[in-house]
């Protein structure tokens, strides 16, 4: 069976907006996902080293805004739903697969290096503006938080400096 | 009345809850082509706007609901999380989020997207995402002061930039749909192909109406307090309506006898007003408060007389009524205002001619009173109006 189209952009957009709005109607909070890669490595940190996060000011600051332990997290269950919702959507729209995927110019040990670079710069900037794509750049933007919005700009205007100089990476 | 949480749904639920919002957001971000780098990075190199048109499509469509549900009273937005502004830290983070994102070539929820579905690039991404955030943590230190800096506290953009929360709205409306316009152009050019940048098709034509229809109905249906304000004050509406009232003298005898802490009085005057003269037992309040999901919660608490204190008479009257639509019950007004009780009760002159009855009962009482009452008066300490005390939901990302 051949890989069935995407939906349409504008289609999608309207229903994550609605799912959007729902989630500040229901629970009053927005969307997220870099707060739960935070979650876990508190959790993991706290589980494999709990000497250093005792007395981290990192980990104590997080204690103490996060009652219940870091696992016991809105964004931690959420961010589980999304890896169940993604897996179903692959799994209909029947592109469920090991692949490894990477620009045609690009050999593979550079997208390693890539995806680990990138993922880092994400872990630490995500923390450093408080939220994500989802958490700052959408949620801040439903709801026009003025630190959202900043967050969201420089994103875009930073992937838009910088796309020229990586260009060797995707095209 | 938004939000749910913590009042209607709460604690283990809202996990529930959390779960299942996820799911939904991973099935969208996978159907919309967001599990592969090839559709995400393309906005950046120009042949591949999917992720500008959802993205923004997604935020206006959340952001306009969100001001409707608010318009029409449905939503506190005081209670709604707002990401904080810590401005040097938004424009950094922004910054090191955006390379990452063209040497990555995902963001945080994409990439779990992709992981889902098998993508080994961006379990990699997810590894070093981990990497990265144990990174801040160990130097969290050095950066704290950094990170904190230029707290501007909770600002919403309209705010921020001095201009009507609709104009900010149709002016980023506008600004995506030429975004949107200006996209399938460079796409065209990008990708060597001619396709048609504006569709008039009857799926499109009558989405964009029912959007205008929606944007349209926020000038005829005013918001629920504006239309109340509008309905009390009305001429003669508010003298006419049936309200139950309170005498001066149950109001001083309930102030002097009042052991089991049945009244609630909500003082309804000015700041200035009530320094000069306290209520014992008296809440500020104001209009707004009566919309407010924490406050107004006041109103709700069994077994209390609420009663309406102003001024006047009028002024009691437009706010109990406002206060019945809006469903609050066992709400009464003080007979005559604060004025009337000043006048009957607090500078009591016993009158020249009176019966006897009269002598005996009522003017004893008011005597008594108007000499126990400032006394009362003088104890009670005069406090602020009713400050926002109820949590926000904790957010963020």
């Amino acid at each position: 069976m051949k890989e069935t189209k995407y939906m349409d952009p504008y289609l999608a957009g309207f229903l994550l907006g609605l799912l959007l709005l729902a989630t500040n109607f229901i629970t009053g909070r927005g969307l997220g996902a870099s707060g739960a890669l935070k979650s876990f490595t508190v959790a993991a940190a706290e589980t494999v080293a709990p000497a250093h996060t005792g007395s981290s000011l990192f980990y104590t600051e997080y204690a103490g805004e996060h009652s219940g332990g870091p696992l016991k997290n809105w964004l931690v269950f959420e961010v589980i739903g999304v890896l169940i919702g993604a897996f179903i959507s692959g799994l209909v729209s029947d592109r469920l697969a090991f692949k490894f995927e990477k620009g045609p110019a690009a050999t593979n040990k550079l997208r390693i290096a890539g995806a680990l670079a990138g993922g880092v710069l994400w872990g630490v900037g995500s923390q450093l503006g408080r939220g994500c794509t989802s958490g700052a750049a959408l949620s801040g933007m439903a709801v026009m938080s003025t630190g959202g919005i900043i967050t969201m700009v420089f994103i875009f205007a930073g992937a838009y400096g910088f796309a020229y100089f990586f260009r060797k990476l995707w095209i | 009345m938004g939000p749910l949480v913590p009042d209607i749904i709460s604690g283990n639920i809202n996990f529930i809850v959390a779960l299942l919002i996820g799911v939904l957001f991973g099935m969208i971000l996978e159907q919309a082509g967001f599990s592969t780098t090839k559709k995400l990075v393309g906005l950046f190199y120009g042949y591949d706007f999917t992720v500008l048109r959802v993205f923004f499509t997604a935020g206006l469509t959340a952001m306009i609901g969100v001001i409707g549900l608010e318009h029409f009273g449905l939503l506190d937005m005081n209670l709604v999380y707002i990401n904080p502004t810590f401005l040097w830290s938004a424009i950094a983070g922004g910054l090191i989020m955006g390379l990452g994102f063209v040497i990555g070539g995902f963001c945080p929820g994409t990439s779990l997207c992709a992981a889902a579905i098998g993508k080994l690039d961006a379990m990699v991404f997810i590894a070093g995402s981990l990497a990265g955030v144990l990174l801040w943590g160990e130097s969290y230190p050095m950066a704290e002061g950094f990170y904190k800096a230029a707290n501007w506290g909770n600002p919403r953009i309209f705010e921020t930039l001095g201009i009507s929360q609709s104009l900010f709205a149709f002016l980023l409306t506008a600004a995506a749909l030429g975004a949107f316009w200006f996209a399938s152009i460079v796409e065209n050019k990008v990708n060597g192909v001619k396709k048609k940048t504006i569709l008039f098709t009857p799926y499109h034509i009558g989405l964009a109406s029912a959007g205008i229809l929606l944007a349209a109905s926020s000038f005829v249906f005013t918001g629920r307090k504006d239309s109340l304000v509008k309905a009390v004050n009305a001429p003669g509406f508010a003298q006419a309506y049936e309200l139950q009232a309170m005498t001066p003298d149950e109001f001083a005898y309930r102030l002097l006898n009042d052991r089991e802490g049945k009244l609630q009085i909500l003082d309804f005057r000015p700041e200035a007003e009530r320094k000069k003269m306290n209520l014992p037992e008296s809440t500020p309040f104001t209009l707004d408060n009566l919309f407010e999901k924490a406050p107004s919660k006041e109103l709700l608490v069994r077994g209390k007389i609420n009663v309406f204190a102003a001024e006047d008479e009028l002024t009691e009257r437009k706010m109990a009524i406002i206060a019945e639509k809006l469903g609050f019950r066992r709400v009464k007004i003080l007979q005559g205002g604060l004025k009337e009780f000043r006048d009957q009760i607090l500078n009591f002159k016993p009158p020249k001619t009176a019966s006897k009855f009269e002598r005996e009962n009522t003017y004893r009482f008011r005597e008594k009173a108007s000499k126990e009452l400032p006394v009362l008066i003088e104890k009670s300490k005069p406090s602020g109006p009713i400050i926002q005390k109820a949590k926000r939901v904790l957010g963020g990302c």
